[in-house]
């Protein structure tokens, strides 16, 4: 009888070479599925296992994970770009002119990355609402909150950043305007207005360091940030569901026993049990 | 002696679903038990699936967007030319906006400032953690307050004739008047569900309208000096 895809895929995680890679081998019973999420070092971040009732498209949206992939699409995008791009004056307009015309699928490249990038910031946005109304944010995911709204700022830097290096007139005055607000804080506005910039204007200076930033440092903050973000989720007892949270557990629960000393309630695990609300 | 132990144990054990576990709970530190019992499903590779088709749909809606519409790009950049209007990406024109009526330091630093510090602090107060209804206790001085608020902001956003920010703040405000005036027991399901909003949902809802309305009127309808055009006029 010839074996079927899952067989033949089945006998390749089974096979010496496999295993030295990714440790956790073949078959399909609880524990090898939690190993393959465990024993991989960025798979491991996450659960291993899912409330079945969050796979609903309805539950997230999805928009958590369509987040990430509009940010690997755009490291996948932003680094072939690199290749071709040089962040100097005026270098750097005559590169993204040869990215649209010359560059074999240099246009294609650039505007994925570009819409990409508008999509990640709406993402990120609509990622953010939907958390706040499905009121996950509480406890204990307070921080994993705070790591959201510093991820939505590093979003937004990295898609201001990257609108200078085309280096047209729509970069040029769009960073011009933005850059101009940071002048109005007071006391410091000016010098924070300097150090963003390396001068007084938008200039070759700033350029070079708006590309460092887009192209190193905020990439590199975001994926850190985006680590402790999914790692997060994974401890603070996963994808959240209301009916499924301790508190409105023990507050559904009456046949919680009492305690002979204090006459206080409390639970033990036949009577923790959720009384499904949805 | 068994009644003098101070915790209790026990065993669940579903090989199919979880593997066996052993739980103390000790009166005073109750554990963070798992809790429920509800259907789960392995990670792998069910949930990476679901997850890569999700992520390989909008992989194809960004090619093909890609494929007909190209990124814009003008001319050399030319700081001795500035072109009118000069705007912001996006997502910052809602700031931009707001620029146009009040100085930099209020629009471009306090306001957004804020607005993070607000974020930040969601999760850490118990007001939103319970999310009981706005309306629901202390009803008349609730109500109070809340008319209080809406005429100040209103008065003062008519003062500096921010009519762009006034217009969906007065919506805002007529829905919460209609759940100031609704209850749990209202027949109407709409009313009820008014009804049950907590604070922190009507104040994003209103930072969420004012976002997107801003955003829209900078991105579609500003235009030479910032002044209003409608989007069909052109430049």
């Amino acid at each position: 009888m010839a074996k079927t895809i899952d067989q033949r895929f089945d006998d390749l995680r089974q096979t010496r070479v496999w295993r030295s890679i990714f440790r956790s081998g073949a078959g399909s019973s609880t524990l090898k599925r939690a190993l393959a999420i465990q024993q991989n070092v960025f798979l491991h971040l996450f659960s291993t296992k899912v409330r079945t009732r969050m796979l609903s498209f309805s539950a997230t949206w999805y928009l958590g994970t369509l987040t990430l992939g509009t940010f690997l699409i755009l490291v996948a995008t932003g680094i072939p770009l690199m290749f071709y791009y040089h962040p100097s004056v005026p270098q750097a307009y005559a590169d993204t002119k040869d990215l649209q015309f010359v560059v074999s699928s240099g246009l294609f490249l650039r505007n994925l990355h570009r819409w990409s990038a508008h999509a990640m910031v709406f993402l990120v946005f609509a990622h953010m609402f939907k958390v706040f109304y499905r009121g996950a944010y509480r406890t204990p995911r307070e921080f994993n909150w705070v790591i959201g709204v510093v991820l939505l700022l590093i979003t937004l830097l990295l898609s201001y950043t990257g609108y200078l290096l085309p280096w047209d007139q729509l970069a040029y005055w769009a960073i011009t305007v933005g850059s101009n607000i940071a002048s109005a804080v007071p006391l410091i506005g000016d010098k924070i207005h300097f150090l963003l910039l390396g001068g007084n204007a938008v200039n070759a200076n700033a350029l070079l360091r708006f590309y460092v930033l887009h192209c190193m440092i905020l990439p590199l903050t975001a994926m850190i940030f985006v680590a402790m973000h999914f790692w997060r989720i994974r401890k603070d007892g996963g994808l959240y569901a209301h009916s499924s949270e301790p508190a409105v557990v023990r507050a559904n629960a009456s046949e919680f026993p009492t305690s002979p000393k204090t006459g206080e309630k409390w639970g033990t695990p036949s009577s923790l049990r959720a009384k499904e609300g949805q | 002696m068994a009644d003098s132990k101070d915790f209790i144990a026990g065993v669940d054990s579903n090989a199919k679903k979880s593997p066996r576990r052993i739980v103390f709970i000790t009166r005073r530190t109750s554990a963070q038990v798992k809790a429920e019992t509800e259907d789960q499903i392995q990670t792998f590779p069910e949930v990476l699936f679901r997850a890569a088709v999700a992520i390989m749909t909008l992989s194809v809606a960004l090619v093909w967007i890609s494929l007909l519409f190209n990124a814009p790009l003008e001319g050399l950049a030319d700081p001795s030319h500035t072109p009118n209007p000069a705007k912001a990406p996006w997502y910052f024109l809602g700031l931009q906006e707001m620029l146009h009526y009040f100085p930099p330091v209020v629009a471009g630093v306090l306001v957004p400032g804020l607005v993070v510090m607000a974020l930040i602090v969601i999760p850490y107060f118990r007001v939103n953690i319970e999310a009981d209804g706005l309306f629901l206790k202390d009803r008349e001085k609730r109500r109070r307050i809340f008319y209080v608020v809406a005429i100040a902001l209103s008065i003062f956003l008519l003062l500096f004739n921010v009519y762009a920010a006034l217009v969906p703040t007065l919506i805002i405000v007529g829905v919460m008047l209609l759940a100031a005036h609704s209850s749990p027991e209202s027949p109407s399901a709409f009313r009820r569900y008014l009804a049950a909003r907590p604070l922190s949902y009507w104040v994003m809802t209103w930072f969420l309208f004012e976002l997107v309305v801003l955003t829209a009127i900078g991105t579609l309808f500003r235009g030479p000096g910032w002044s209003w055009v409608w989007p069909w006029q052109g430049s």
